[in-house]
């Protein structure tokens, strides 16, 4: 399942998910017709407009009966946990977050370099997305990329803290939202790292937005990305 | 753009407050995870059970207060009924009539009810000097300020603002000292303690097995509130009971850790009632207010878990909406995530309907909170009751961004008009705008990588 934001502005995410994917030994489907899990509604209150997305989603991919598999725990959230609030006699959908389904699933402890040319040694502060600990995260994307030889993880203060995002609260509530973004860029230049990784482009949209703004040095990438990179193409 | 509240208030909040307010909590969200980590072995069975106690105790309200009632009237404590804040405040004026006719001091110890139903206001109109006597709460006071958390009132504030309101109260030569300000505070209550016919508290739990009052405290002034003045008023929202004593060790060390990062509070208070015959000292009289005040209706409705509340300020602390805005931002008693679902739910979301949107649904509040309350789940529910009930205006037309979401085909074109976009004008693109980039088309499309392989 590809989210709205790989679709619109970040293809090279859902680029990397599908050579991980396949990478791991899956093949992958993707639904053309695949739209919006309808979480930006839903969110809002609008859950009746919420509904039309999610009716959609499972008339089209949910319909094919195989795991699906999401760069973004948001979504993968949205479906598996917010799917039954919306319908209530709906059973969690089998949606997986892909960290969660290469490690938890697929049994992945590290990721098989097989690329020849090295990248060059970099130092990740891996942003940790909220909605990854309210599906049952246990830093599985981490394991992954801290696997990577060229990788060094850094530490940072408050790193469970939220970036800030929040969907529409980025936009309705933009000072608030900027603040506690820049708190978390702030701790994150502290701790010396090179670049941002996360497995959410909403979280990594609004540092980034952020990032851009202030002219800081620092960039952001999705952690498929760190793991495409070790694919020897 | 129509900004919502609590975004208003932000931006007219001093950077120098917003500082205070996020070190405090980092801090105390800190010191909660080190005292709960050393006093459960399994934290999350702790809160679990103490989740599974109080829902027992909502599902048993009829059975639990009644019981409490007998209990606390064989121990000599008189309980009285309040509807609402009006009945609340009436029933407490009355007390005070009856044993302090010509007024005088009236002293406090901290309670979030009394603050729920403006009781001071009302004390103080009916000639009664009303001192508050938890520090924080007493800065508060002198301040004519309003606390900006239910656990710490002043983390909004930094030690020299206090320090100047101490000086121009004239409590002793200016000083930015803690201990300093703190004695100049003691030495001005300890003589209202001495001159108070009448005490007034909340508590922290009423045991229905016992009628036993507990109110834990960290500054003792609870403790002269409970016992130097003649009379004790105690005030309770009636979901604070719980069935058994045994209950009680893991409440106190679950309140305790979550609310100042402690083991245990400096003081615990079981007030069992009023002076014996044969005791010295105490009060001869105690009171206990039992409040409603909209809390039957939320248990019959959808936000029936915040009445597991036991209000330790946890999910205040953890919160970045929070740690940004301070309590105020949220223009009611009871601020934080534990606020933007229980004003609403008291006091109905017509009042408070833009409340639940101040949160990014981070869900660290559910997270800490030591009776499980699902605050994200509810504050997703308050946004869909304000929706229907037209209550709050969104700036993005959901069902028109639905009807795209309906057809791969309309998906497909709307992204590609996406650039066109960037050119138009729109609320939520401003509002991102003013403070961040928008995002650009980075790097291969997917769809097109993709049909070009196939």
């Amino acid at each position: 399942m590809l989210t709205c934001l790989c679709d619109s502005f970040y293809g090279e995410a859902g680029i990397a998910t599908v050579r991980v994917l396949e990478h791991a030994g899956c093949e992958v489907i993707f639904d053309n017709d695949q739209t919006c899990c309808g979480q930006p509604p839903f969110n809002s209150g609008d859950w009746s407009a919420a509904r039309l997305s999610a009716g959609h989603l499972m008339r089209t991919v949910l319909s094919h009966g195989d795991p699906v598999v999401t760069p973004s725990a948001s979504c993968a959230a949205m479906v598996r946990e917010c799917y039954p609030i919306l319908y209530s006699d709906m059973a969690h959908p089998k949606v997986y977050e892909l960290g969660e389904y290469l490690v938890q699933h697929l049994r992945m402890k590290s990721w098989p370099v097989t690329v020849k040319q090295k990248p060059k040694p970099v130092k990740v502060a891996f942003h940790t997305s909220c909605h990854g600990r309210g599906i049952g995260l246990r830093g599985e994307q981490q394991q992954l990329v801290a696997s990577l030889p060229w990788v060094e993880l850094v530490p940072f203060e408050q790193g469970d803290q939220c970036c800030g995002f929040g969907g529409a609260f980025a936009a309705t509530h933009g000072s608030i939202s900027a603040g506690i973004g820049m708190e978390k860029l702030k701790n994150i230049k502290d701790s010396g790292a090179d670049i941002i990784v996360g497995g959410d482009m909403g979280c990594l949209m609004q540092l980034n937005g952020l990032i851009t703004r202030h002219k800081m040095d620092l960039e952001v990438r999705h952690f498929s990305q760190l793991l495409a990179e070790a694919i020897e193409p | 753009m129509n900004r919502p509240s609590v975004e208003k208030f932000a931006r007219k909040l001093p950077e120098e407050t917003t500082n205070s307010v996020r070190s405090a909590s980092v801090a105390k969200t800190g010191a909660r995870t080190v005292a709960l980590s050393e006093a459960f072995d399994d934290l999350g069975a702790a809160r679990t059970q103490a989740a599974q106690i109080k829902d027992f105790v909502l599902d048993n309200l009829p059975n639990l207060l009644p019981q409490l009632e007998l209990k606390c009237s064989l121990n000599g404590i008189e309980v009285h009924w309040a509807k609402d804040a009006a009945a609340a405040n009436k029933i407490i004026l009355d007390i005070c009539k009856t044993n302090a006719p010509d007024g005088g001091v009236v002293v406090k110890a901290k309670s979030m009810a009394t603050e729920e139903i403006h009781l001071n206001k009302y004390l103080i109109k009916a000639g009664y000097e009303v001192v508050e006597t938890d520090l924080g709460e007493f800065v508060i006071q002198i301040d004519n300020d309003t606390p900006s958390h239910i656990v710490t009132p002043i983390i909004h504030k930094t030690r020299k603002q206090v320090a100047k309101s101490f000086e121009r109260e004239g409590l002793g030569p200016y000083t930015e000292v803690p201990t300093e300000l703190a004695q100049q505070a003691r030495n001005h209550l300890r003589d209202k303690f001495r001159q108070a016919k009448i005490g007034i508290s909340g508590i922290n739990f009423a045991i229905a097995e016992s009628g036993r009052l507990v109110l834990v405290e960290n500054e003792g002034n609870n403790r002269l509130c409970t016992t130097a003045p003649d009379v004790h008023i105690a005030i309770m929202g009636l979901e604070k009971v719980l069935p058994n004593e045994t209950d009680l060790p893991l409440f106190l060390k679950l309140l305790a850790g979550s609310a100042t990062g402690q083991r245990m509070t400096t003081y615990v208070h079981m007030v069992s009632g009023p002076r014996r015959r044969d005791e010295k000292d105490g009060p001869k009289e105690v009171h206990l207010v039992i409040l409603d005040n909209g809390r039957t209706n939320i248990l019959n409705g959808p936000y029936r878990e915040i009445l597991r509340c036991i209000r330790c300020g946890a999910c205040l602390n953890v919160c970045p909406v929070y740690r940004q805005v301070s309590g105020h931002a949220y223009k009611h008693v009871y601020s934080g995530p534990l606020g933007a679902v229980l004003g609403p739910a008291l006091e109905g979301i017509e009042k408070l309907p833009d409340l639940a949107k101040a949160s990014t649904l981070c869900g660290a509040c559910e997270e800490v909170c030591p009776v499980k309350i699902p605050i994200p789940r509810m504050l997703l529910q308050l946004r869909d009751e304000a929706v229907r009930k037209g209550l709050i205006k969104e700036a993005i037309p959901w069902s028109i961004f639905a009807m795209g979401t309906t057809s791969g085909f309309r998906w497909r074109m709307g992204l590609k008009l996406l650039p066109m976009a960037g050119l138009a004008r729109h609320p939520a693109k401003a509002g991102w705008e003013e403070f961040k980039d928008l995002p650009k088309k980075e790097g291969r499309d997917f769809r097109k990588w993709w049909n070009a392989r196939s």
